[in-house]
């Protein structure tokens, strides 16, 4: 399978920092999920070839962080923090608020595959709470209003 | 990103190129940038430790541990290269400063770690970012790449002849992975499972070499104790807490933000005055003084100066200096259970007594928060934590039992008025479903 040019310098200059192959793994296969939309039987397969690892060794990784994915997700996948800053500070009702406008519940994406919602652990936004990621990007301070303008925002770039 | 905020108490140390464009080399070179390496390089190894060693500057993750001491342990002569890695992985609920650093002063960060090798003499340096800091690690190899490009990192720094590489590293979102040493199985490629101990880290860490592994926030006070000097630094704070903090502010404050306080700054006048005291007229309920595994302090037990030991003897701890402020209408028992439910899912699940313990605790708070307790669940929950406490490889089996032992001790009558069917007297009347009791 062929990756873009971006990834296999990058891929091929991480292989240099390493005492061993394996060691670039867990950031290679972020990358590689943010180029195909998750970690596709194939990708794995390709990893696991490349690093000298079996797919099941691959696999074992993957599970255990919970940004990698084996499932597609929406092109915008909305992770909404309920942890204890945020919660404090109105984040269950921003991540109900999503679960009604979008119709979909945690982990679910919608039907024309624009949004996936996702409730997530701190993201280091506590001072600035409640806070979400839509894929890397931090939105702060929500309000339900807020909240609106954002989704509306995405809706419009998705269509393009 | 992240906005900014200011304070006149604050002393701004780690915090003072925030803001001012220091991303850029230029920018940072003109605010006294790479002055401290270029300083070490002409001092002996055992003077850098022993300067930071003075200064006492203490681990600024949580365990509070004198860096320059930790340095120390690393052995002088080692058959395999040694490593300095950088811990920022930072996740741990209430703690938003490392994500500052990196987005303002990621040259710093660099500076500590080559600082960090120089003293204890390694010549890889490793700064791990986590996935979710996407930005941040997007900043930091800009920033390196940089720093090549100077001449500061490679072979022969600064034409000393002495050689240095930083790489920068990713995580893929894994809280465990905050600790040292399920950061380094991380960093070689694995599931971050820690590992057992002795053999420690400073002796036997990342590919079986002598590692040195310091947040980044301590690494980016590391320049500034170089030039300024190890008793400067020392007397920003009270005796063997040296220097200054970023605090996180947060949860229900008028103010909230990341401010740089010295160590030993008042508790109360931190949530009162700088943070601006509580919103909508409400009272003080609670605070959560050092992340969100450290000992919850009530309204009354506030008046403390927060530096590590003096928080270890009001029966908390300093932690990575998140501040969780809680107002009276918050539900202590709803509080436990979102704690609990965190420290659950970040369970590797390695160690048996974490891995049942984080999931029973959440099992038994969930029914109690919807009115299906038990009085008898109290105690057990208490005792279940206390049973958790130092029998896992790494913390965070004490990171879920010592919390949900202090929202039980101090906060039993809220444990207490949610029991045998009551519906939580917090929420709105129908909120919660209830759940039946189970005897």
């Amino acid at each position: 399978m062929t990756f873009s040019d971006q990834f296999e310098s990058r891929f091929a200059e991480m292989l240099s920092h390493y005492p061993t192959k394996r060691s670039v793994l867990v950031p290679t296969l972020l990358y590689a999920q943010d180029e195909v939309g998750y970690l596709s039987q194939e990708v794995i397969a390709e990893l696991a070839q490349r690093l000298d690892l079996t797919e099941l060794e691959v696999r074992n990784v993957i599970s255990y962080y919970s940004m990698l994915t084996t499932k597609p997700r929406g092109k915008y996948n909305l992770q909404v923090c309920t942890n204890i800053s945020c919660m404090l500070r109105g984040a269950e009702e921003i991540f109900d608020w999503c679960r009604q406008r979008l119709d979909i519940d945690h982990k679910g994406t919608t039907a024309d595959g624009l949004f996936s919602l996702e409730e997530v652990e701190c993201i280091g936004a506590c001072s600035w709470a409640p806070a979400m990621q839509v894929n890397y990007d931090f939105h702060e301070n929500l309000t339900v209003e807020k909240m609106d303008t954002i989704l509306d925002e995405y809706k419009n770039r998705g269509m393009q | 990103m992240a906005e900014l905020v200011s304070h006149p108490d604050e002393v701004k140390i780690v915090s003072k190129r925030f803001g001012r464009g220091a991303t850029g080399i230029d920018r940072y070179l003109e605010l006294d940038g790479y002055k401290a390496v270029q300083k070490a390089l002409g001092m002996q190894p055992d003077g850098i430790i022993n300067e930071v060693k003075n200064s006492g500057l203490r681990g600024r993750g949580g365990a509070g541990f004198n860096t320059g001491m930790k340095w120390s342990f690393v052995p002088k002569q080692s058959p395999k290269p040694k490593y300095v890695l950088c811990n920022g992985d930072e996740s741990e609920p209430g703690t938003c400063k490392d994500r500052l650093i990196f987005e303002h002063d990621p040259h710093a960060v660099i500076e500590g770690v080559v600082i960090a090798g120089i003293a204890v003499g390694s010549h890889t340096g490793y700064i791990y970012i986590r996935g979710e800091y996407r930005y941040l690690s997007n900043i930091m190899q800009q920033a390196i790449k940089d720093a090549y490009a100077r001449g500061f990192l490679g072979k022969n720094i600064f034409g000393s002849g002495y050689d240095f590489d930083v790489y920068w590293h990713g995580g893929a979102g894994a809280y465990e992975v905050g600790e040292e040493s399920a950061l380094m199985e991380s960093l070689e490629g694995k599931r971050g499972i820690p590992r057992i101990r002795p053999p420690f880290p400073a002796v036997v860490g990342l590919w079986g070499g002598p590692t040195v592994i310091n947040n980044a926030e301590t690494l980016a006070s590391v320049p500034h104790i170089i030039l300024g000097g190890a008793e400067w630094y020392a007397s920003l704070g009270p005796a063997k807490n040296g220097g200054t903090r970023l605090f996180c502010l947060s949860g229900h404050l008028n103010r909230p933000g990341v401010y740089e306080l010295p160590m030993g700054y008042n508790l109360k006048k931190m949530i009162h005055e700088v943070g601006g005291g509580i919103p909508d007229g409400q009272n003080l309920k609670a605070v959560v003084p050092g992340g969100s595994s450290t000992p919850v302090l009530s309204a009354d037990e506030i008046d403390v100066a927060m530096d590590f030991d003096s928080m270890m003897k009001a029966g908390s701890m300093l932690g990575s200096g998140g501040v969780v402020v809680l107002d009276e209408t918050t539900c202590m028992v709803k509080f436990a259970l979102r704690t609990i439910k965190f420290y659950q899912h970040e369970s590797c699940g390695w160690c048996i007594p974490c891995r049942e313990g984080t999931d029973w605790l959440k099992k038994t708070l969930t029914r109690f928060h919807a009115g299906g307790g038990l009085k008898k669940d109290i105690d057990n929950m208490y005792y279940l934590s206390e049973n958790m406490l130092g029998r896992t490889f790494c913390p965070l089996g004490d990171a879920a039992a010592m919390p949900t032992m202090a929202f039980i001790k101090k906060f039993r009558k809220e444990f207490e008025d949610h029991l045998e069917g009551r519906p939580c007297p917090f929420e709105k009347e129908g909120a919660v479903e209830q759940l039946p009791v189970m005897a």
